[in-house]
């Protein structure tokens, strides 16, 4: 969980020959020989809904693991770690955020917020005074005034800010994020990746943005489609 | 992490109350039938105590304990009084209580006896007879009700009451020329003791002058047997049964010989604990019944916990996803939805437990004036509380299953959020 050893180019994502197939299954349905996130950038991910996107993300966190290759995060092999181990270095290094759904109703939107500082102890240290970057944070995306109502309260729109301020509390290195403007309209998707990227330019925190809709590519520093750099042959037609 | 737990149970409160009140009826409800299960028991085995031996004539023990402390049935012989004599002076005794039956008052059983009744006769743990009102019978019409007796027609001091000649619906007829009179009333006792009707031998023998037929003879519904209180009346010539109390335990099983080898009349010496307890044994099959029944309903309810716990698991997988995006392990979900099922089980088990004491609490005068049981209230029994920590294990069984399907879910679904 150290940063990268000095010497070696400090990627914060470092993908090699990866290959992927369901339990079960033989083919496999992501073969990736080479992806990488360097610090602080802005990577848009391409990727029609079905090609596969989703499951590359579940390996970059840790959930899955895959069959061949590697995935070094922070220059930390995520096969070397045990399960609760890859628990323990994505509660303290990943933020992320979901198409939509990303508060648990029955919290208010700050516990929300402060929720990964519960699971992570580095993140916890880092925000300091966890309640104040917290508040910090919620000002920062306009949400000061509905910190105490429930997350059932709040338009979409609101929901996925919430889910932004969550994903960057305590600073982790990378922030994810798996379709997060789909729920919303074209102009607060805007002005969503705007302040999605105001905020993590104030954390220098890394961000992975996948989605199917190209319109938002521009705004990155770098883009990729799924398709060119995922060399499994199944699937392709979906 | 256990706020988390907390609040998302207050989100789902509906489900979760149901479930709490389902455990807690179920628990009412096993240790309710427990408990009334020990306290029957108890209270049937306490009915005699500090009786060494009943004695009668020979038939089954059983028989013998029915008739002679139950009031049931009927004596298939008497004991001569000459035999009683014999055997109550023996130097191993202390006290004896010679009891005769067979006459009825609305019911309730009549019990001729001595003074040595209301001394000697104890129930329950050692505990002697006391009296509400009055005192023992001094005079042959004299007679002391039972609690239940008194209670059911509110029989005051001085009352006369007719007995009537023998027992059941087809009792043949009243001793209307003899009444007696009311002197005294018995504490409840919570055994047949509140059910009769306790006169002198005497008095027995008085009424039945002159119906040696079986029926009233001419000469005694004149009256003239009643008109004296005080004239002699010879000793009976047979009773039903005497309790024995002797000086020392030791010598119980050679005056049980004793007794059971008289020579001139067939008797028998039971002791009441063995016969009572043999008794119960034909009872165990209902009780056990009951117990097996209430096992029943708890592990229905544990089911339709379990049910409620993997229905409401689908619509947890969001919740799940997202926690897992924050940090929690596979386990913390695994421990959330564990811990989840067994706070509920506790919290029933406490539920249940506070209903079965309010239930006790209200119950306990019915219970004791409708069917002579005597509940006390007592924290709960090492049996109760097995029974309860089987309930709180059958939980952690239940409650893993929803947990490890929580826990492969999370595995597996991890950050995807399928809905």
């Amino acid at each position: 969980m150290q940063d990268a050893i000095p010497g070696q180019t400090a990627a914060l994502i470092q993908v090699a020959g990866l290959e992927f197939a369901w339990p079960g299954t033989r083919q496999p349905v992501l073969h990736i020989p080479s992806f990488s996130l360097k610090p602080a950038e802005r990577l848009f991910l391409h990727g029609p809904s079905g090609s596969g996107k989703s499951t590359f993300l579940s390996l970059l966190t840790g959930i899955h693991l895959p069959q061949a290759g590697s995935i070094s995060i922070l220059g930390q092999n995520l096969a070397a770690l045990s399960g609760g181990g890859r628990d323990q270095f994505r509660a303290s290094h990943l933020g992320y955020v979901f198409q939509q759904f990303n508060l648990l109703p029955y919290l208010s939107v700050i516990d929300n917020v402060m929720l990964p500082c519960r699971f992570s102890r580095l993140r916890r240290e880092r925000a300091n005074d966890v309640r104040a970057q917290a508040l910090h944070l919620l000002e920062r995306l306009d949400l000061l005034t509905v910190r105490n109502k429930p997350s059932t309260a709040l338009s979409v729109g609101q929901q996925q800010r919430v889910a932004l301020a969550r994903a960057l509390i305590g600073a982790p290195e990378i922030l994810i994020a798996d379709e997060p403007t789909s729920a919303l309209d074209a102009e607060r998707r805007n002005a969503f990746i705007e302040l999605l990227f105001e905020c993590a330019e104030e954390n220098e925190t890394a961000v992975l943005l996948a989605s199917h809709d190209q319109h938002l590519a521009t705004a990155f520093d770098r883009s990729i489609s799924l398709a060119e750099i995922n060399h499994a042959t199944v699937n392709r037609h979906v | 992490m256990f706020r988390i737990a907390l609040f998302s149970m207050l989100n789902r409160r509906l489900t979760v109350v149901l479930a709490i009140l389902t455990v807690a009826l179920s628990v009412l409800l096993l240790v309710g039938v427990e408990r009334l299960r020990t306290e029957a028991r108890n209270s049937f085995s306490n009915t005699v105590s500090g009786t060494d031996l009943i004695v009668g004539s020979r038939t089954g023990s059983v028989q013998l304990l029915l008739y002679s402390v139950f009031r049931v049935g009927n004596a298939t012989n008497n004991i001569g009084w000459d035999s009683y004599l014999k055997l109550a002076h023996d130097p191993r005794v202390a006290w004896t209580i010679p009891i005769s039956l067979g006459d009825s008052f609305k019911g309730f059983p009549v019990l001729g006896t001595t003074a040595d009744y209301f001394k000697y006769l104890r129930y329950g743990d050692e505990q002697p007879l006391h009296f509400t009102r009055g005192g023992m019978f001094r005079h042959t019409h004299d007679a002391v009700l039972g609690a239940n007796v008194a209670n059911k027609r509110n029989y005051v001091l001085g009352q006369k009451i007719v007995l009537t000649h023998g027992s059941g619906d087809g009792a043949l007829s009243d001793h209307s020329d003899q009444p007696f009179t009311v002197v005294g009333v018995l504490a409840p006792t919570g055994t047949p003791v509140d059910d009769s009707v306790h006169v002198s031998l005497d008095g027995l023998t008085a009424i039945h002058e002159g119906w040696q037929s079986g029926s009233a003879s001419i000469l005694s519904t004149t009256g003239i047997y009643a008109a004296d209180e005080n004239r002699a009346i010879p000793p009976p010539e047979t009773i039903t049964a005497f309790y024995v109390g002797l000086k020392s335990r030791t010598s119980l099983f050679s005056y049980q010989r004793k007794v059971n080898q008289y020579r001139e009349e067939t008797l028998m010496a039971i002791m009441p604990g063995v016969a009572l307890s043999e008794l119960w044994q034909l009872m165990k099959v209902a009780e056990q019944a009951l117990l097996i029944v209430s096992v029943f309903v708890m592990v229905i309810g544990l089911l339709g916990m379990l049910t409620a716990l993997l229905t409401g698991l689908d619509e947890r997988r969001r919740e799940m996803a997202i926690l897992r995006s924050v940090g929690a392990r596979a386990w913390q979900i695994f421990l959330l939805v564990m811990g989840e099922t067994l706070l509920l089980v506790s919290i029933g088990i406490l539920l249940g437990m506070s209903l079965l004491y309010l239930a006790l609490l209200i119950a306990r005068p019915i219970l004791r004036e409708t069917y002579s049981l005597n509940i006390s209230l007592y924290w709960p029994t090492r049996s109760e509380c097995g029974l309860l920590l089987a309930t709180l294990l059958a939980g952690a069984v239940i409650g893993a299953i929803p947990a490890w399907r929580a826990y492969r879910m999370s595995l597996n679904d991890g950050l995807s959020q399928k809905i």
